[in-house]
């Protein structure tokens, strides 16, 4: 779930390997293998909050910022994770490419303290590609609990590189860090910048030959600076034989994730109240400024019952399970749960024809379909990334869950009792459950006929369990999912609400333009078990999904009921006197899972994809499942009342 | 003996492998280098994953894989 500013934005690839430096400043780019905690390195020494995320493969695009020490300014390269220079998927080529020729002054290598001897294979290498090389043996802190010790001064000795030993979540060593990269850099800027990249060009069996003969003095560093303690070894694997095991593995997900949602349901009702009353009395004063300035109905009907009561429905709608939501996903992202959630589902990915890590690009989903999208340069088969890319948006986003909440919590809870958090919390469940079948049959279908193939190999770390920083997990959700994504949702929310309320109040004839608009879309509508007014709202949710509720609960009232929106208790209401039964908000639920992606996610298809064709069918293959699967539930729901 | 038919608890050493191309790249870059240690830790659900310790690391593999990897 890599969403923030930084992984959707545009220019992530763009020329990376030549970085622009002034005289008083020095490149220098992070390395390792995944999940070695490269992020947060990087997060520790340029004060940015770069996304990091406890599995593989969480960075595939190269981050940058900076940092000053000693009055010299360094900029620093975040690239994603590698677990060798000789294999190649979309991700690690960008590693490989910009250590072969990227202008940097120190590379820092970050390997995991815990698992050292597969982290000294891509040591090994880049020792071979460059001079410029620093060893950070990261996690320390990890290896300590784990009784894992290492005899710093033996390694150092023997790899004969600058070696510094971390445990960068707390900061332990990253002085010391800055004081090794300080001194590579000036040094370097007196050396020959000379790159070996002639061995990577070498003959398959020679490759092989040299990882093996790196493998083999990997182990036997191992062995010489490094003591394990096998019974505390074992932890994780005890974990693992729960949480992964063949019985109660599948169960155990869903419950987990019937809880996450249980716990956003209940604690999101008092706050969203309270949120609610605040800003809806605001709109009152709003309008009682407004006037008293002698403002015209017209521009106060924008103003304020167009553009301010949007504001107010998205944030107090979006907030508090937002809130508590992205907290409670990123702690299960930072134990390490995710991997497992692919390890558990992999039989069915692979019967659908589908990557293992198709998996993970799901999950990611999950937060940011556009970060889904993204994600799936993980996916080294060109056939099977087409396939996550262009089922990736059948997974709720956060932008969608909101809806989701809201109307099984508003339409479907209603007796007053702790009942009224439960049904939610399985309707939620069962909305997601959904999406993945979907996901799944849709790769299956696609499978076995645009994209025909056999499934490719893959094969799945499973990162060691880290006991997540609440600190930090708090820091991220909030501030960068929570804020990004709510600002986005206002930033749209305003104008929509304006533009809504406009359209509203202008007539043609007899009719405002929207209810002609309306009247236009009723069949297709009635067709599927919505409405007209349900349709308009889902195309203004094109450029943000999160819209679509504060638009269409709008074109209700303005349309002429007499309900005056206070609270959210009267969510119910309006929908019921708008001829609301269980099926339209059931198909809501359902269309606002299946249609086409949201602006955002369209363009960055466009763009991973680099073809029209692929987004064309990436917009009218879920759009289509849309339409077809509202047209079944709403026939069979006419044939059974 | 094929890794995929070692039971779990056992560990064996890789004599080598019969993949192609990228698949032997990745097998080779995960430590699956001849002589290598692998323990076999646990089978997932439907038994169609297996976690193995490499090289220190957990490493699930599908059947179609662990096919592929020669051990003794």
């Amino acid at each position: 779930m890599g969403l923030t500013a930084q992984s959707v934005r545009l220019e992530s690839l763009k020329d990376i390997y030549e970085i622009e430096k002034g005289d008083n400043q020095y490149v220098v780019a992070l390395a390792g293998n995944p999940n070695t905690g490269k992020s947060t390195v990087f997060n520790y020494l340029t004060g940015l909050k770069q996304h990091t995320g406890n599995w593989p493969g969480k960075t595939v695009t190269s981050a940058r910022g900076e940092y000053k020490y000693k009055n010299k300014e360094y900029i620093m390269v975040d690239l994603p994770g590698s677990y060798s220079l000789f294999t190649a998927s979309k991700d690690e080529e960008i590693t490989r490419d910009f250590l072969c020729y990227g202008n940097y002054d120190a590379i820092v290598v970050v390997a995991d303290a815990t698992c050292l001897e597969r982290n000294l294979n891509l040591v090994l290498q880049i020792a071979k590609l460059t001079k410029k090389i620093i060893l950070c043996i990261n996690l320390v802190d990890e290896a300590e609990k784990k009784n894992i010790t290492i005899d710093r001064q033996g390694l150092e000795k023997e790899l004969n590189m600058p070696l510094v030993l971390t445990a960068a979540r707390s900061g332990r060593g990253m002085n010391e860090l800055k004081e090794a990269i300080a001194d590579m850099a000036l040094k370097q800027t007196e050396a020959e910048d000379f790159k070996n990249i002639s061995y990577l060009g070498y003959e398959p069996e020679i490759r092989e030959k040299v990882t093996e003969q790196n493998y083999n003095y990997a182990n036997e560093l191992k062995q010489k600076y490094v003591k394990e303690d096998i019974a505390k070894l074992n932890r994780d694997k005890k974990i693992d034989d729960i949480i992964t095991s063949k019985k109660f593995g599948i169960p155990i997900m869903l419950a987990l994730l019937g809880l996450i949602f249980l716990i956003t349901v209940q604690g999101a009702n008092i706050p969203s109240q309270i949120l609610a009353d605040l800003l809806f009395g605001l709109q009152h004063k709003l309008d009682g400024l407004l006037i008293s300035l002698g403002v015209n109905d017209f521009i106060r009907g924008i103003l304020a019952d167009g553009a301010f009561r949007s504001l107010a429905w998205v944030v107090s709608v979006m907030l508090p399970p937002m809130a508590i939501f992205f907290p409670l996903f990123t702690l299960f992202e930072d134990l390490g749960y995710l991997p497992r959630v692919a390890f558990n589902l992999d039989h069915l990915f692979k019967k659908a024809g589908a990557h293992g890590k198709m998996g993970l690009t799901m999950c990611m989903g999950f937060g940011c379909n556009a970060a889904g999208v993204i994600g799936c340069r993980i996916i080294d088969s060109p056939r099977e990334r087409l396939i996550a890319i262009i089922t990736n948006n059948l997974v709720p986003c956060n932008g969608r869950f909101p809806l989701i909440i809201v109307l099984s919590a508003g339409f479907f809870a209603f007796t007053g009792t702790f009942v009224d958090s439960i049904i939610p919390a399985l309707f939620i469940t069962l909305m997601v459950v959904l999406g993945v079948f979907a996901t799944l049959s849709l790769s299956y279908m696609l499978s076995k006929t645009l994209l025909k193939g056999i499934p490719s190999t893959f094969a799945l770390e499973l990162p060691p369990y880290r006991p997540p920083q609440i600190g930090r997990i708090i820091y991220t959700s909030i501030i960068d999912r929570t804020i990004f994504v709510l600002s986005r949702a206002v930033a749209v929310a305003g104008p929509a609400g304006a533009i809504t309320w406009l359209l509203a109040n202008i007539h043609v004839g007899d009719l405002s333009i929207l209810i002609h608009a309306a009247n236009f879309l009723e069949p297709p509508g009635r067709m599927i078990g919505l409405d007209g007014f349900i349709l308009i709202a889902f195309i203004a949710g094109f450029p943000a999904n999160e819209i679509v509720i504060p638009v269409l609960l709008m074109a209700y009232m303005s349309a002429g009921t007499l309900t005056d929106f206070e609270s959210i208790d009267s969510l119910r209401q309006i929908l019921l006197s708008n001829g609301w039964t269980p099926l339209t908000a059931l198909n809501v639920m359902l269309f606002s899972l299946l249609h086409w992606p949201c602006s955002t996610t369209l363009w960055t298809i466009k763009r991973e994809t680099g073809s029209l064709k692929w987004t064309f069918a990436a917009f009218i293959i879920p759009t289509g499942l849309a339409f077809l699967v509202c047209f079944v539930t709403a026939g069979l729901y006419r044939l059974i009342w | 003996m094929k890794l995929v038919d070692v039971g779990v608890g056992k560990t064996v050493k890789v004599e080598g492998n019969s993949a192609c191309d990228y698949l032997r790249e990745r097998f080779l870059a995960l430590g699956l280098t001849k002589g290598a240690d692998v323990e076999v830790l646990r089978k997932g659900p439907k038994n169609n994953l297996t976690v193995y310790r490499i090289r220190g690391a957990m490493i699930a593999l599908r059947n179609e894989e662990s096919r592929l990897i020669e051990v003794s």
